[in-house]
């Protein structure tokens, strides 16, 4: 059995934007450093999002717009999890975010920003610092039945 | 160009001054181990005859306006007329973009190119669920005729050549630019413009998609064949590579790409039952201009001498304007930085000034908040003005290919053609491209050279300045372009409007008559010219084409 819990995270690209470079990057880097990751594609409307995730049963989303929709795609994401009680997965986000929309997202619950410059490595050590498994109701019940 | 003595002695000098280098060199390093381009294609300390041995004036580079046009695709180049200014722009409501029109065309553009917002380019209406946050916030917002009469009022369109940048929907924004024409009295022969039209490069690297690549392809093959004869002039597809360089290819992925691009839908042209020349000199291309100023200017006169070549030998065409690749270029807007934003000027001239020694026929140069957000109208001049100073400033337009027969130009270029031949030769074994793009082999391919790149900059083996060197803490802030949050409601009022106010029984003849039209083998151009006429919506029509061909989804591969 594997003793560590892998962190589990998804990329995701909501709304019609078609820009996926950066996405797959990260999503590769994340790989390559160690983490599930999961991309769920392009041209994802919220609720596909937030319904993969939890059936993912991931720790993290990582939104990535670069079309200007991010405002109301990431809001509208954030409450689908509150709403669906998975308000504890951590969502960031990345792509062309300007300066002036920054505070905003912070604000509703974004946990980071990712924007264009963004080293590899700079937002694979913020996911390592920031995220951790998450104890769903399910895996709980699973770790008492078997003590390690 | 040199006999085989002469080589042999410019061999024996080229040691002797190795000899010299190395023994300075041992004083004073060369200041990295390797020099490379930004695709990361080795480049060699100097260039002499002997790299471009065997090279043949007349077969390899020949004359202006002559086969296979390394030189240029006209006689006179742009001794005879500048380039087409052309910027890509739109933004808002149709009000705002036609605002923004005439005002270019009040400072010296010379030509129209239109962005559509998201829900146009994927064929939603703005009253889509889908549309939700994202109406005139990357493009004009365009859902029926209705849009488009207001985004031409005041411009006469047999005067103005004007460039779509639409792939899904190609089709219809093209069926309604004839419709606005003809009521502004202009017939559909003296129109003349472009439509991006090519769904080759979506699956590849733009993902604005909406049905599979087969039929995609068969709805591009019918516009090719209304255009060839019904709007002769027109300009049927705009085969590019442009979106693919964004993606993060190489220099020579995105030339092979775009031109195994171009043989697939010459290719089904003619299992259509075309003539390769009743189409062929309508065909255009779109190509990036990246940061690296050789590998660009090289990139753009291969791309001639193959086109030429597989025009020629492989697809027998016989008209010499069939052989042409004409080309419009957009600099590279991966290449500009949201850090010290200014510097983004500096790029955009070197890189428009790559795509003018490559030769191309129109160009649009990347304003300086491109990296943040649509144009503001001031950096948008700035822009336009930068190819003014090159056309009219810098004295480069005054003799064709200047740089033709330096040994390293063509030395990269020979390269360049080699390399790319590899991968379209790899993608004719693989049965051909659309085989290609269904295996995800372009698409990976693109995805590491990507990573790759990244990589590179990560570590510093490459250098973007205000990113990973000379950076600065403080942050520059600009002004730029908002899109005012009542456009949405806006918009979808006067889409609904427009519905409540037009003949739907006509409207759902025209519908059916398409749906014919995409489940047998009739052209579907016809029936979309009469369904806009009669204001359908853009996406009325795209949910026929949805239902009858299928949805394509993103297999989301990494």
């Amino acid at each position: 059995m594997d003793s560590e819990v892998k962190v589990r995270i998804m990329i995701a690209k909501p709304g019609l934007d078609g820009h996926d470079r950066g996405a797959k990057i990260i999503a590769r880097g994340l790989r390559d450093a160690g983490f599930e990751v999961i991309y769920t594609g392009l041209h994802q409307t919220s609720e596909q999002i937030v319904n993969a995730a939890i059936q993912e049963d991931v720790d993290a989303i990582g939104l990535s717009s670069l079309a200007g929709a991010h405002n109301h795609l990431f809001l509208q994401v954030l409450k689908l999890l509150e709403k669906n009680a998975a308000g504890d997965i951590i969502v960031f986000g990345g792509g062309i975010i300007p300066d002036e929309d920054i505070p905003e997202l912070m604000g509703i619950g974004i946990r980071a920003i990712f924007r264009p410059g963004t080293k590899i490595e700079d937002a694979v050590n913020w996911v390592k610092t920031n995220v951790k498994p998450r104890v769903t109701s399910q895996e709980s019940e699973v770790r008492s039945q078997n003590p390690e | 160009m040199f006999k085989e003595d002469e080589i042999t002695k410019i061999k024996r000098d080229t040691e002797k001054w190795g000899e010299k280098l190395e023994k300075s060199l041992a004083k004073a390093p060369e200041i990295k181990e390797r020099f490379s381009t930004v695709s990361d294609m080795e480049i060699g300390r100097l260039y002499t005859p002997e790299d471009i041995q065997g090279f043949d004036f007349q077969r390899d580079l020949g004359f202006p306006g002559e086969y296979p046009f390394t030189r240029g695709v006209q006689p006179s180049m742009y001794r005879g007329r500048h380039w087409t200014m052309r910027m890509f722009s739109g933004f808002g409501s149709a009000e705002d973009t036609n605002k923004r029109y005439h005002y270019l065309l009040s400072q010296g553009q010379t030509g129209l190119s239109v962005a559509f917002h998201m829900p146009t380019l994927m064929g939603y209406d703005s009253d889509s669920p889908l549309a939700r946050g994202e109406v005139g916030k990357c493009g004009v917002a365009i859902d029926t005729l209705k849009d488009m009469e207001i985004l031409f009022r005041g411009i006469p369109l047999d005067k103005v050549t004007t460039s779509m940048t639409i792939n899904p929907p190609a089709a219809i924004l093209l069926a309604m630019y004839i419709a606005v024409a003809e009521k502004q009295g202009v017939n559909k022969k003296q129109i003349g413009g472009t439509i991006q039209n090519d769904m080759l490069k979506e699956f590849i690297a733009q993902k604005t998609f909406m049905c599979p690549p087969k039929p995609s392809v068969r709805v591009i093959v019918d516009t090719i064949e209304y255009c060839t004869k019904e709007v002769p002039l027109w300009n049927t597809i705009s085969i590019s590579g442009y979106h693919i360089r964004e993606a993060g290819s190489t220099a020579v992925q995105e030339l092979a790409f775009t031109l195994a691009d171009g043989i697939g839908y010459v290719q089904a042209s003619i299992e259509r039952g075309l003539d390769v020349d009743s189409f062929a000199p309508r065909l255009s291309f779109f190509f990036n201009a990246h940061i690296d100023f050789f590998e660009e200017i090289t990139k753009y006169r291969a791309a001639r001498r193959i086109w030429a070549r597989v025009m020629k030998e492989r697809f027998k065409a016989k008209n010499p304007r069939s052989w042409l690749l004409r080309f419009h270029t957009q600099t590279a807007g991966c290449s500009l930085t949201a850090q010290q934003p200014y510097n983004n000027v500096v790029r955009t001239a070197f890189e428009a000034l790559a795509a003018v020694l490559g030769g191309t026929q129109s160009l649009h140069t990347n304003s300086l908040d491109e990296v943040l957000a649509l144009p503001s109208e001031e950096s948008a001049t700035i822009a336009l003005r930068t190819q003014q100073i090159i056309a009219e400033e810098t004295g480069v337009t005054n003799t064709i290919d200047p740089l033709g027969g330096s040994y390293f130009v063509e030395s990269l270029t020979n390269r360049m053609e080699e390399d790319a031949m590899e991968y379209i030769n790899k993608i004719d074994e693989m049965g051909g491209i659309i085989e290609a793009i269904e295996r995800g082999y372009p698409q990976n391919e693109i995805a590491k050279a990507a990573y790759h790149y990244q990589q590179q900059i990560d570590r510093e083996e490459k250098t973007m300045v205000g990113v990973n060197k000379y950076v600065m803490e403080d942050t520059i802030s600009i002004e730029t372009l908002k899109i005012s949050p009542d456009l949405e409601k806006i918009q979808i009022a006067r889409t609904r409007e427009v519905k409540e106010n037009r003949d739907n029984g006509k409207v759902n003849a025209c519908l059916d008559k398409i749906r014919s039209a995409c489940e047998g083998n009739g052209n579907v151009m016809p029936p979309i010219l009469d369904a806009v006429k009669e204001y359908a919506t853009l996406q009325e029509i795209c949910d026929v084409f949805r239902e009858v061909f299928g949805v394509y989804r993103d297999p989301g591969m990494f």
